[in-house]
């Protein structure tokens, strides 16, 4: 029997407020334990939480960039459930009513488009972080636990879609859209890295054309994109075998391990919490001014879906660059400035940032707004090939020198002496030299087979180190054969 | 009389006049405390060296010609649900025996900068779950007209401090009758505020939305004064009220003529002792004396309250309570194997029983499949309540009716019954449940026991409620006190 996956992605989000979701701690990351903490975000008895409105603001604008319905009147609930990181032992969260409903996204697929729907966005306070000492590092086991609550209270969205994603790629390419989506916003850095974006994975499986759900497993530890595909990928072969075989699927929590590349049990259903949610009885209801809230469609920035259209238009972009383009704000950002200063086609600039910079970005796992070459660098490097002074070849290791050194490509071609070697009389040379030394593939060559002359060209591309112009030794090449 | 004796306002313009100073007040106060607090048990803690150094600054305020506030050099008992910074904060609990806050409470921080002087933290049920004190986690407050018997409660020692003349006045809270029933039983005025009036940052929660801090005073007039400085919007308090802050001292006017009063015939009916209703009825002649319009009303769903409120404030509470898990501050047990074992007896050991009670009964409400049978109804009862109380205002400017049923009952009466236990609040707590403001004033003596006459007010209708309860108080002249 054929199967067909059903996913749904929940994506928790912290949000890039200044000061905690219940009082005003600092959100930083990275600083030293337990010292952005007051009597709110600790729990101690007495205290009580006060709204950040900067924070419901971000997760409205963040509805109407996704097409929500925004709830005129939303309200605070408390999810009650034990665990050390949770200083009052309840979270709060929102239940009913959440602030923002019925969204959804489109998504641009290699050759097709298709829409995920957003069930709802929800806003509430990020837990502290445990630290297991002794043991295998999980709390069962371990010697002792501590705790940081320097996370705890940290505004946290919550975005959850619809079962309407098939694939791992779907789900890799919508939290990708969603991340572009929040960091255009400016609400969030979604830096998985740090856990700022969190998405957990809810995946069952169903005979193709069948209408009702099969028992679905919720993924966790899912810390990458890369991770949310390949655990995605993992669980539809892991249940697609245990129907085939007849065994029951049951449902529970399970966690991804990125080294061992399985899923395993973290808990199963008997484990489930009743959370026993009400009314926080601490808040007031927030009420909303449509007025205010039409202000805030407004003030929407340009998103990556406008972004797109955009690049296509004005660019003359294929869809495939535009969606790369846009798929981070940033990528966006130094693509466009890099266009601003160079006069040649935007196809070309496209090309090298999505090939070569991306290339090196990846491998070094660096943001491109946080490397060492800018777009000024690129474009003066693409003039330099404009205008003959290096090959793409050299331009190559020019990209690499920049992102290690952050000079300008004129200096390393000056100092390097990389500049390309154009003059006739010495690339006739050594062509001449070439075709001495390899008479085994002049031969070749003469009896047809192309692949020699592609290996003759290496040969003289070798002998100037790069440096010698391809063209003229193309031509030189075929001249004295 | 002793200085121990008077009143908040008397006791200011003798510091003010400088006849006398703080020191002397606060060593007339301190010796009463040594004289009677082994007998009576009001405090948990006494602060007397930050308590005379407070008075030793008030003094030198005066004598360098500062204008000193009301309240300035006042010894004051502040009951142990109320944080203060550096100073052991129990709630009543072994579960926060050693606990030591960080931070001051609004409330208690709004009076120390008008300068009272802190004499201790006062005796409470545990968590503010009793009406008796005999659920406090360390020991058992009496009354100071009879040691034998309780002072009421949750806010018992806050009631027997300020009867038994161990503080000039006391803070208390009120979530069900809290501050109005010790007081009550205790012969002293006691007064809960319109919810949200006063901030509750920094009060340990017992059920949110209802608890509110009131003062316990000697008279109406000193429940005014501090109630002045009391109030005001708490940006720390998303439930604070924001009004221009009135000076309750100016509705202190002794006349009733054209007032109209209403008295709900449900808290006058049967559960109210006879002698009790008898002397209310006298109380009611004479604020019609006094040209009052006095007729009965009804508020037809007040039968439920009891049932509402036992399921709201329990409910609350189960979730309120949890923060106490021995991961943070307070008891934990010492020897625990693993996570659950050590929430699971740090709880066992550091709470009693009633809390624990509580805890289960909250617990069971909210849990699915029973929320909207209890805590989704009782909510619902909640509103019709307040509807209730919201056509008698239509009619009456405020409403009257006895503070307790009984006068004040003997230690371990009530202890192995809670249900009859519950039943000392039967006139309170509906007022808890619309969030009016309520007070009880002394009218008069069962057996030498006090009883309490209860003055309901409008939502933020505390200056009509004042105005009746002390014109009241100006025409019953109540002058007993019990005999230590």
């Amino acid at each position: 029997m054929e199967y067909e996956s059903v996913i749904g992605l929940e994506i928790h989000v912290e949000l890039d407020t200044e000061s905690k979701m219940f009082c005003s701690c600092s959100t930083r990351f990275g600083e030293a334990p337990n010292t952005q903490t007051c009597p709110v975000c600790l729990g101690m008895p007495g205290s009580l939480p006060v709204p950040n409105k900067k924070a419901v603001e971000y997760v409205i604008r963040t509805g109407l960039a996704i097409f929500c319905d925004i709830s005129l009147f939303s309200q605070f609930h408390r999810k009650n459930y034990f665990y050390p990181d949770m200083p009052k032992n309840y979270q709060i969260s929102q239940y009913d009513i959440p602030l923002c409903i019925d969204g959804h996204v489109d998504l641009e697929m290699e050759d097709y488009a298709t829409t995920i729907g957003v069930t709802r966005i929800h806003l509430e306070e990020d837990t502290g972080k445990l630290l297991h000492i002794g043991g295998a590092g999980r709390i069962a086991g371990a010697d002792y636990s501590q705790v940081d609550f320097n996370r705890a209270g940290v505004p946290l969205m919550e975005i959850v879609s619809e079962p309407d994603i098939r694939t791992p790629e779907e789900a890799k390419t919508y939290a990708q859209k969603i991340r572009a989506i929040l960091v255009s916003l400016g609400v969030s850095d979604c830096n998985m890295d740090q856990g700022s974006m969190r998405v957990d994975a809810n995946i069952s499986l169903r005979p193709v054309g069948r209408e009702e759900f099969g028992v679905k497993a919720e993924l966790k530890n899912l810390n990458s994109f890369r991770s949310l595909q390949r655990g995605l990928a993992y669980e539809i072969e892991r249940q697609t075998k245990a129907l085939q075989s007849g065994e029951a699927i049951v449902q529970e929590t399970r966690h991804w391990d990125e080294t061992k590349n399985t899923t395993s049990t973290l808990r199963t259903k008997e484990y489930a919490h009743d959370y026993r949610y009400f009314p926080d009885p601490d808040l007031v209801p927030m009420e909303f001014d449509p007025e205010w809230i039409e202000g805030l469609r407004a003030e929407l920035p340009e998103l990556p879906d406008e972004r797109r259209e955009r690049y296509m238009k004005d660019f003359g972009l294929p869809a495939h660059d535009a969606n790369l383009l846009v798929e981070t704000k940033a990528t966006g950002d130094f693509f466009e400035a890099a266009v601003a200063l160079y006069s040649g086609d935007a196809k070309i600039m496209s090309n090298w940032i999505l090939g070569d910079l991306t290339y090196y970005l990846n491998a070094e796992n660096v943001e491109i707004d946080a490397g060492e070459v800018k777009p000024a660098h690129l474009v003066e490097m693409v003039d330099l090939i404009d205008d003959g002074t290096i090959s793409g070849k050299i331009a190559k290791e020019i990209i690499s020198e920049m992102f290690k050194t952050g000079k300008m490509p004129k200096a390393i071609v000056e100092e390097k002496g990389m500049t390309q070697i154009s003059g006739q009389d010495e690339i006739a040379k050594i062509v001449d030299d070439v075709i001495a030394q390899n008479p085994d593939a002049v031969q070749e060559f003469h009896d047809g087979k192309e692949r020699a002359f592609g290996f003759l060209v290496g040969q003289a591309m070798r002998l100037t180190k790069g440096r010698g112009n391809p063209q003229l030794i193309n031509k030189l090449l075929k001249e004295k054969l | 009389m002793k200085l121990f004796e008077l009143t908040i306002h008397e006791l200011h313009e003798k510091l003010v006049s400088k006849e006398i100073s703080a020191k002397e007040l606060a060593e007339s106060v301190f010796s009463r405390i040594d004289d009677v607090e082994e007998r009576v048990k009001s405090y948990i803690t006494v602060t007397r060296d930050e308590a005379f150094a407070k008075a030793d600054e008030i003094d030198k305020k005066i004598a360098s010609g500062e204008r000193i506030g009301p309240l300035a050099g006042i010894p004051t008992a502040i009951k142990d649900v109320m944080n203060t910074e550096g100073i052991r904060t129990t709630c009543g609990s072994k579960i926060l025996d050693n606990y030591i806050p960080v931070y001051t409470s609004t409330a208690v921080k709004n009076l120390l900068e008008e300068g009272i002087v802190m004499t201790g933290k006062t005796n409470m049920d545990e968590f503010a779950m009793g009406s008796s004190t005999e659920n406090s986690g360390f020991f058992v407050t009496r009354n100071p007209w009879d040691l034998e018997r309780v002072p009421g409660g949750s806010s018992g020692g806050s009631a027997s401090v300020v009867a038994a003349d161990e503080a000039i006045f006391s803070l208390g809270s009120d979530t069900g009758g809290s501050i109005r029933q010790p007081a009550a039983l205790c012969g002293i005025v006691g007064m809960k505020p319109t919810y949200g009036l006063v901030s509750r940052f920094g009060l340990i929660a017992f059920a949110s939305s209802l608890d509110q801090i009131g003062p316990f005073t000697k008279d109406v007039t000193d429940c005014a004064i501090v109630l002045n400085h009391l109030i005001g919007h708490d940006i720390n308090d998303s439930t604070s009220v924001k009004i221009d802050k009135p000076d309750y001292t100016k509705a202190l006017v002794n006349d009733l003529n054209g007032i109209t009063i209403g008295v709900p015939k449900e808290l006058m009916a049967e559960g109210i002792d006879p002698k009790i209703k008898a002397v209310i009825e006298n109380a009611l002649k004479l604020l019609e004396d006094n040209g009052a319009v006095v007729a009965e009303t009804s508020l037809p769903n007040i039968e439920h309250s009891l049932s509402a409120y036992y399921i709201i404030a329990p409910a609350e509470a189960s979730s309120n309570l949890a923060r106490f898990d021995g991961v943070r501050y307070g008891y934990r047990v010492p020897d625990a194997e693993d996570l659950i074992d050590m929430y699971m007896r740090t709880r066992a050991e550091g709470f009693g029983d009633e809390v624990k009670r509580r805890i289960m009964l909250g617990t069971y409400a909210l849990s699915a499949g029973y929320y909207d049978a209890y805590y989704g109804q009782a909510q619902k009862v909640r509103t019709l309540i307040m509807d209730d109380f919201n056509r008698a205002f239509a009619d009456y400017d405020v409403l009257v009716s006895p503070t307790t049923p009984t006068t004040a009952f003997k230690i371990g009466e009530k202890v192995d019954d809670p249900l009859a236990m519950y039943l000392s609040d039967i006139c309170t707590i509906p007022v808890n449940l619309a969030g009016l403001p309520g007070i009880s004033v002394p009218c008069g003596t069962v057996d030498g026991l006090p009883v309490g006459l209860q003055v309901i007010g409008k939502t933020l209708g505390e200056e009509m409620m004042l105005r009746v309860a002390y014109s009241f108080e100006q025409s019953f002249g109540w002058s007993e006190k019990p005999k230590l």
